[in-house]
């Protein structure tokens, strides 16, 4: 996994509530089996019309926004289902960050696993990073996952949560698979008071 | 609330975890599966958790087993591994070639997979195929007090049979392939109790519904729930499932219902269930489960069963819904937080504020997907659709859960009831649930539809669904637009 330690990019601002995973990448692209091209497929049916043309008012087409990874959206961003395609269009696309104010339990787990970040922040400071972004040319943001905190050039700053270990893991990358394997005896010895049920295989 | 907060600290074993000053702690159906599944708590991490089943489909998988292959892994546990398909396939009769190519290379790299790794598939042409959430039950594989997880977000729906079930992504899934275990941390415990009773006409989709209508569709983020009270205890199995397969859609992490002689007497004789002496051992276990008398829940919800009735959602999420005697909301009466969305949603929707639930005239009715299509639930919407006509304007479509439930509906005459109405019968996957075979909407098709999603574009781009139990489906497929299911004249 690609580590995440601090990332200064543009804002992309998507004024929505509950965007969901359907939104992020409509179904027609999970039957890939690769993990990777998923870019182009981001918010496919906003970014482009039944006829597969550009629509242009969408805030992913302006100019302004081009070249944007952070992307900030309204709450409860990531419902619906599990499929962690929904993380992978993002960062093909380029985003390196979503800033909310509250997140899908299982979009946010996924996210911890791609080395992409989910920012939450309060009402407040969604509502403020929402209008800069709306209002401010090239606006900006620090996403600061050392001290765990984010901010801008125009004075917003604020801390966000996230789980200790989740941090340590984006900070250096780590494949949590390999962290578990170092429990392997822990496992061995529950899997021998609890065996498999034969039949199954 | 100390106590609680006492048993949750990191490092301490579940076995400590019972006690606390000597006194036997009151814990939650939750917290006893959980305790006797941490394999480990790691000094400043999450805990280990033991996983009892993990149920693959086609679409969450190929990009695991790459990872697997990639790091030279193997699967650890194939004996707790169970595969499917049911996404993509076709609902056409089996043996018809699947002509989307890509969905058909999906198919054979699980094929491939569970032969490579030696893991069991229910493949497309077995009699066991179905959707992953109506078979593991069917078959016997979900147990009460398992650890379940399958890369999909409505697993939760095993938790009706008190287990701890729920979805993962891609990575996750490779995890438990490659150890059995996953890295969670423990989420808070929400009780919803359910008083009263349901009347006639109100089934545990309506219940689902109207507890997501209360609570909104973040309104669990970061729970387990528990559904608990009379009206839960009423349900059937298949009731109950409906109930805990919309949990996520409150964005729970999984919902469950204790175990009681309805559970046990669902899950005995079933074809992997435990028998014989290993069997009363099992159910032993099984009745031990039930949260203890005091045990403390971080959150409790009271829903009065009278205050239900037959929903019909409005807009563009599961949220978003109407009691059937009601109308499309007005946005001026809404707080301004939800206004925005709630236009959006209409504008989608194309529905106008005010305009009657019952006056929304339909094109297509969709009874199928894991939140309704067991056995069930085709009765109930046969019960209505017996001796009626679909209506001339709209095409119904009923898809089974499983092979299984499409036998069983068979044998009771339940597909003459259809097809004599005019509704298609079709083979068993989760079809236009999610639209990613070829069961779709058409740009501006409405939908009355059993399934668990009314997002944008989810049965189809441009197509707009309204979720229902499968009795109003049924129902507003023969009148052509909604209508009061307590009021149907069933012959």
């Amino acid at each position: 996994m690609k580590p995440f330690t601090v990332h200064r990019g543009r804002v992309a601002p998507l004024d929505r509530v509950n965007v969901d995973t359907d939104q992020i990448i409509p179904k027609q692209f999970l039957k890939r089996i690769e993990k990777t091209g998923f870019g182009e497929f981001l918010f496919y049916d906003w970014r482009f019309g039944g006829d597969g043309k550009k629509n242009p008012d969408f805030v992913l087409h302006e100019p302004r926004y081009a070249g944007a990874t952070i992307l900030v959206a309204g709450k409860n961003f990531g419902c619906g289902s599990s499929r962690e395609h929904a993380v992978w269009v993002l960062t093909d696309f380029g985003f390196r960050a979503v800033v909310s104010s509250s997140f899908a339990d299982i979009f946010a787990n996924n996210s911890t696993k791609n080395g992409f970040l989910t920012v939450k922040l309060t009402e407040d400071g969604l509502a403020t990073v929402m209008k800069r972004a709306q209002e401010i040319d090239d606006y900006e943001l620090t996403v600061d996952l050392e001290k765990g905190e984010v901010r801008d050039a125009q004075g917003f700053g604020a801390r966000f949560p996230i789980d200790e270990f989740v941090r340590h893991c984006l900070l250096n990358g780590l494949d949590d698979i390999g962290l578990t394997l170092q429990y392997e005896s822990d496992i061995a010895a529950y899997e021998k008071q609890h065996p498999a049920p034969p039949k199954i295989s | 609330m100390g106590a609680r907060a006492d048993a949750r600290a990191p490092g301490r074993s579940g076995q400590a975890s019972r006690y606390n000053s000597g006194i036997t702690m009151a814990r939650t159906l939750f917290e006893k599966i959980w305790d006797t599944h941490v394999v480990a708590t790691p000094s400043g991490r999450s805990p280990i958790l033991y996983i009892d089943l993990h149920l693959v489909h086609e679409v969450t998988s190929p990009q695991a087993f790459d990872g697997l292959r990639a790091a030279g892994r193997k699967v650890r546990q194939p004996g707790r591994t169970v595969a499917t398909v049911d996404h993509n396939v076709p609902t056409e009769p089996r043996g018809t070639p699947i002509t989307d190519l890509i969905a058909a290379k999906q198919i054979s790299a699980l094929q491939a997979n569970c032969k490579e790794f030696g893991i069991r598939l229910f493949d497309i042409d077995s009699p066991e195929q179905g959707i992953v959430h109506v078979i593991g039950p069917e078959l016997g594989f979900t147990q009460p007090g398992m650890t379940i997880v399958c890369g999909d977000s409505h697993t939760s729906t095993h938790g009706a049979l008190g287990s701890l079930a729920f979805g993962i992504g891609t990575s996750e899934v490779e995890h438990v392939l490659a150890t059995q275990c996953l890295s969670q941390n423990t989420p808070k415990t929400m009780k919803i109790e359910v008083r009263g009773r349901l009347a006639e006409g109100v089934t545990a989709k309506d219940l689902a519904l109207g507890i997501i209508g209360q609570i909104g569709t973040d309104g669990a983020t970061g729970y387990v729930i528990e559904y608990a009270g009379p009206v839960v205890r009423g349900l059937s199995m298949e009731g109950r499932m409906t109930l805990c397969n919309m949990s996520i859609e409150a964005g729970a992490r999984a919902g469950m219902v204790a175990p009681d002689e309805t559970t046990i007497n669902y899950v005995k004789g079933r074809r992997f269930a435990p028998k014989g002496a290993e069997g009363d051992t099992a159910v032993a276990h099984w009745r031990s489960l039930p949260s203890d008398e005091g045990a403390v829940f971080d959150k409790v919800v009271e829903i009065d069963a009278a205050q239900l009735c037959p929903f019909v959602t409005w807009g563009t999420n599961p949220g978003m819904v109407a009691p059937i005697t009601g109308r499309v909301p007005e946005i001026g009466r809404m707080e301004e937080s939800e206004r925005r969305a709630a236009e959006l949603a209409l504008q989608y929707m194309g529905l106008e504020p005010g305009k009657r639930i019952q006056d929304i005239d339909i094109d297509r009715v969709f009874i199928g997907s894991c939140t309704n299509s067991r056995i069930e639930d085709l009765r109930a919407a046969a019960r209505v659709a017996k001796g009626h006509r679909v209506n001339s304007k709209v095409r119904a479509m009923v898809v089974p859960g499983s092979q299984a439930v499409k036998r069983v509906a068979e044998q009771e005459g339940l597909d003459r009831i259809f097809r004599d109405a005019g509704f298609e019968w079709r083979e068993s996957g989760c079809s236009m649930c999610l639209g990613m075979n070829p069961d779709i909407l058409q740009p501006g098709e409405r939908c009355a539809s059993t399934s668990n999603r009314n997002f944008e574009g989810r049965q189809g781009r441009g197509g707009r669904t309204h979720l229902v139990s499968p009795m109003m489906a049924a129902a507003a497929a023969i009148e052509g637009h909604f209508t009061d299911i307590r009021n149907w004249e069933f012959h």
